[in-house]
């Protein structure tokens, strides 16, 4: 480079951002030439990206959002939990007359789709009993409409009849849209599924300003017979909730005036209707004659304080924790389980991993020391578990460790323990630290290995030549390089340890568990996936910070898997 | 060797064999003594068994026969970190998990010195190398050349009286190896510590040490200084492997004490002087270095045979010109010439009489 260029260069440094030849600043023209590159690596990793989006971050992330997911309350009783929201049960009373009229129809209709014991079953989660009472509820709602649809077909048999009252709900003029969009919507929540398309019903504004429960009640029952029965509501005889609806309206105080003067479609039937003049349905008292728990305001309590959409209580739950009205507490003692599992697994874990540098160290030495040859056969060896199925290698210790098995046997043959005193070694935590310790072993083996490989032997003969004892070279100069291999090796054992489920299961019997086993109770068996989930989080938040822990104390770039 | 020589000696190896695998001979009957003070080269081409024998003075290696002594005691069962023994590694084995002043206070605090003590020999030790400013730096931080010189200091600061180097400018470029052959001869005389140093690269050998052992094959070819070992060559190997070389076969024709005469396989005679040959008919390399072929009539010696050449090649080097002659059917003969005013410029394809002096002129093993 010349003088000049080099001072032009300067300058331009100096002055602004560097130009390339064509003119265009420097940044810009290698952006610009990266950028193919860039594409290129992506669309070689993107199979792979997809898959893993698709197969590991997408379920993760789903579970993780099932843990504080509660929509289920909102979605299966929309109205009740609104009229609940004034309801205060520190007073002791259960709520009133139109929580109870709101739960009745929310019931219909969910137990219609047949939602109504999935919610039972997440209440039962937080308050045992619950769930027996919602599907005992569903069962004899029809009850009450029956009572009032007898009287009004004896009036007018057309009452019964799914055209007529067809008719009657549609009315003449402009229709109420809004009812039958809030009930689209709704429905939607409630089943999941999308309720968009005809209907083949209009609820006429007139008619459903005149009896507004009943629009209400026919609306639930058109909108879900034609988009989840695919009939249409013409054809089809109303729910029995219509009817309590109507008997609800037409006791209402001004409606039988109202109805004297109206004239659409149907306005005999409803004259008949209404000088059957009917009751006004007692919900509360039905609820009660079903079960009385209903009128418990602990499981009120519950209801509203899983009403929101959003719950802690699935976490609260995997601490231990729980919900009450006056804010959170820790369960009862006999209830306490998850605390103590998680300490358990961690303890566990860390034992397993301190047995596997215990043991795997001297073995990677040898391995990273021995000549090539005998190296390499014992590198066999110890990959050699790697070609058994573990199911086999946990049976075989099952095998080993039983009271009438391998070991004790060889032990009271030598005479060294008493045949009446023969050791448990399986279904307790030791057999599990046993069991796990053998499988993780390569995972400890294998990384310190590649880090020992790397340690010249020259080291060890310089800290000799300058006067260190065998045990002192090893101890300052050979240890601490190997560091990082122990270090790779802990975290790998570590977090595959805690996490570990198929060992634990089959060798650990009750106190030799995890809290992975658990966690899998409650996938497969309770099937409280949020309770799973949240205690799956705190898993995965636990690994998270001792991996944050042992970046800011080791370091990260420290740990090493070889090179 | 006289009785009272071998008292002397300092370091000592008496018939040491060595092999590893119990089939081949790595080192073959070693015999060498080496007084206090000495800096002692071994030199020879790779695989030749320098190493080794560094290794079993130095304790990490065990002879398969014979005694090493040093101090005049055995040392064949004491293990290498009560030997008391400097060493400098090849890649320099900078413990780099330590600093500089760890790395340096390490051999003192194995042998349980006072912090005071240590803190103030290791400073020394570095202010000795010149390197005082970088105690706190870890070994990869540094250069080659500097990590070089920290090497050195920790092999010195516990003051052993014996170092040993294993090729420990291998890895430098040639200046800063040749600043550094320069510093550690002149650190080793100034603390007067005796050393044994290993190198396959002659030059080095030639301009450091007070002897060279020229290593070929598991055996001490020669061992002599500097100066014998270029100017009078006890072997072929010596003398090809030491310096530049021009090789000449024949059969010895007379011999008469100081001077013989040699028929080259061409046909012509030439005057040599015997080295390793003893009667007449015998086989011999003649070896003559490349600066003592003369072409310039003038400066022949008189009555000393000549050789026809012919210029193959001519190149000039700046200090020196290099010319490439057949000589005898030897394709391969050059010849040196310093870059004088009065000196000719030699051109491709030029025939000229060659000759030199029969003292310069070395008959050796076939
Ligand atoms: N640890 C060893 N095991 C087996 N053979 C070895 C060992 N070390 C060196 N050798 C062999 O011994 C011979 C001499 O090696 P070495 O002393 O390292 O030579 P140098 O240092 O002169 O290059 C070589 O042939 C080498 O292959
Ligand atoms: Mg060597």
């Amino acid at each position: 480079m010349t003088s000049t260029s080099d001072s032009s260069a300067e300058q331009a440094a100096a002055s602004g951002p560097m130009l390339a030849a064509d003119g265009t600043p420097l940044k810009k023209s290698i952006a610009r030439a990266l950028r193919m590159q860039k594409l290129r690596a992506l669309a070689l990793i993107a199979p792979l990206l997809i898959f893993i989006l698709v197969t590991f971050i997408a379920p993760i992330a789903d579970m993780l959002f099932r843990s504080v997911e509660n929509q289920i309350v909102s979605t299966t009783l929309p109205r009740t939990i609104t009229t609940l929201e004034g309801w205060d049960g520190s007073a002791g009373e259960a709520p009133g007359e139109d929580v109870f009229a709101a739960l009745y129809y929310d019931m219909f209709v969910a137990a219609e789709a047949k939602e109504h014991t999935k919610l039972g079953t997440r209440l039962n989660y937080e308050q045992t009993g619950i769930s027996s009472l919602f599907r005992k509820s569903g069962r004899k709602l029809d009850d009450l409409g029956k009572d009032y649809q007898k009287p009004f077909e004896k009036a007018a048999k057309d009452l019964g009849d799914g055209a007529a009252f067809h008719a009657l709900m549609t009315g003449t003029g402009p229709s109420d849209s809004a009812l039958l969009e809030s009930t689209r919507a709704r429905l939607e929540a409630l089943t999941g599924d999308s309720m968009a398309g005809e209907i083949g019903f209009a609820p006429g504004a007139e008619i459903s300003a005149l009896l507004p429960l009943t629009a209400a009640a026919y609306a639930d029952f058109a909108v879900f017979t034609a988009r989840v029965d695919g009939d249409a509501p013409a054809d089809e005889d109303p729910w029995e909730a219509v009817y309590t609806a109507l008997a609800h309206d037409l006791a209402t105080p001004g409606t039988i005036e109202k109805i004297a003067s109206y004239t659409g479609p149907g306005a005999e039937l409803l004259q008949a209707a209404a000088d059957v003049a009917p009751s006004l349905p007692d919900y509360r008292a039905f609820f009660e004659d079903v079960d009385e728990d209903w009128l418990d305001v602990a499981n009120w309590s519950t209801i509203q304080t899983y009403a929101p959409n959003y719950t802690s209580g699935y976490f609260l739950n995997a601490i231990d924790m729980q919900k009450t009205p006056d804010g959170t507490a820790l369960r009862d003692d006999d209830e306490r389980i998850y605390i103590m599992l998680f300490k358990r697994t961690m303890f566990m874990s860390l034992v397993i991993t301190f047995s596997c540098i215990l043991l795997g160290y001297p073995v990677a030495w040898l391995l990273a020391n021995l000549p090539m040859r005998t190296a390499n056969l014992l590198m066999i060896l110890v990959l050699l578990p790697f070609w058994t199925s573990l199911l086999v290698r946990t049976s075989a210790w099952k095998v080993m460790l039983q009271q009438q098995g391998v070991i004790n046997d060889v032990l009271v043959w030598l005479g060294l323990v008493e045949d009446t005193a023969r050791l448990i070694m399986i279904n307790n935590q030791l057999g599990t630290i046993i069991a796990m310790t053998h499988i993780l072993l390569p995972f400890m083996i294998l990384p310190l290995y590649s880090v020992m490989q790397t340690i010249p032997p020259t080291y060890l003969r310089a800290a000799k030549s300058l006067g260190a004892t065998n045990w002192t070279a090893f101890w300052r100069v050979y240890f601490p390089q190997s560091i990082p291999g122990i270090g790779a090796g802990s975290i790998l054992v570590f977090i595959l340890a805690i996490g570990y489920y198929i060992t634990p299961e089959i060798v650990g019997g009750t106190t030799g568990t995890f809290i992975s086993n658990r966690i899998a109770y409650h996938i497969s068996s309770s099937l409280n996936w949020g309770l799973g989930a949240a205690l799956g989080a705190i898993l995965l938040a636990a690994v998270l910070l001792l991996y944050w822990c042992y970046d800011q104390i080791v370091g990260i770039d420290n740990v090493k898997l070889g090179g | 060797m006289p009785k009272d020589a071998s008292q002397s000696a300092f370091v000592e190896f008496q018939r040491v064999q060595k092999s590893y695998d119990g089939e081949t001979l790595v080192v073959k009957d070693l015999n060498l003594s080496m007084p206090k003070g000495e800096f002692l080269t071994m030199l020879g081409p790779s695989g030749s068994g320098k190493t080794t024998c560094l290794m079993m003075l130095a304790g990490f290696e065990t002879a398969t026969h014979g005694e090493i002594l040093l101090d005049g005691n055995p040392i064949n069962n004491i293990p290498p970190h009560k030997r008391g023994i400097g060493m400098v590694f090849q890649n320099y084995a900078l413990f780099p998990h330590m600093t500089i002043n760890e790395n340096l206070s390490f051999p003192l605090e194995v042998r349980k010195i006072g912090k005071s003590t240590r803190e103030e020999k290791v400073k020394r030790a570095l202010d000795m190398v010149e390197m005082g400013a970088f105690g706190g730096r870890r070994p990869s931080q540094l250069s080659g050349g500097q990590q070089q010189r920290i090497a050195l200091a920790r092999a010195l600061v516990f003051e052993p009286e014996l170092v040993l180097m294993d090729e420990p400018l291998g890895a430098l470029d040639k200046q800063l190896r040749e600043k550094m052959q320069f510093e550690i001869t002149d650190l080793a005389h100034r603390l007067g510590i005796t050393v044994v140093y290993v190198t396959h690269d002659q030059t080095e050998a030639l301009t450091m040490s007070d002897r060279v052992a020229v290593f070929n094959d598991g055996r001490i070819q020669q061992l002599a200084p500097p100066d014998h070992l270029y100017e009078e060559p006890e072997n072929s190997f010596v003398a090809q492997f030491i310096g530049e070389n021009n090789t000449l076969e024949g059969v010895v024709e007379t011999i008469d004490g100081e001077s013989c005469t040699v028929r080259l396989d061409g046909g012509e005679v030439i005057d040599a002087k015997p080295v390793n040959v003893s009667q007449p008919g015998e086989r011999t390399k003649v070896s003559i270095r490349p600066e003592r072929v003369e072409f310039n009539a003038e400066r022949l010696q008189k009555g000393a045979h000549t050789l026809k050449a012919e210029v193959l090649e001519f190149i000039y080097m700046g200090d020196i010109y290099r010319t490439r002659l057949r000589v005898a059917g030897n394709e391969d003969f050059i010849v040196k010439t310093r870059n004088a005013p009065d000196q000719r410029r030699l051109q491709p394809g030029e025939q000229l009489e060659i000759g030199w002096l029969p003292s310069d002129c070395r008959a050796l093993d076939a």
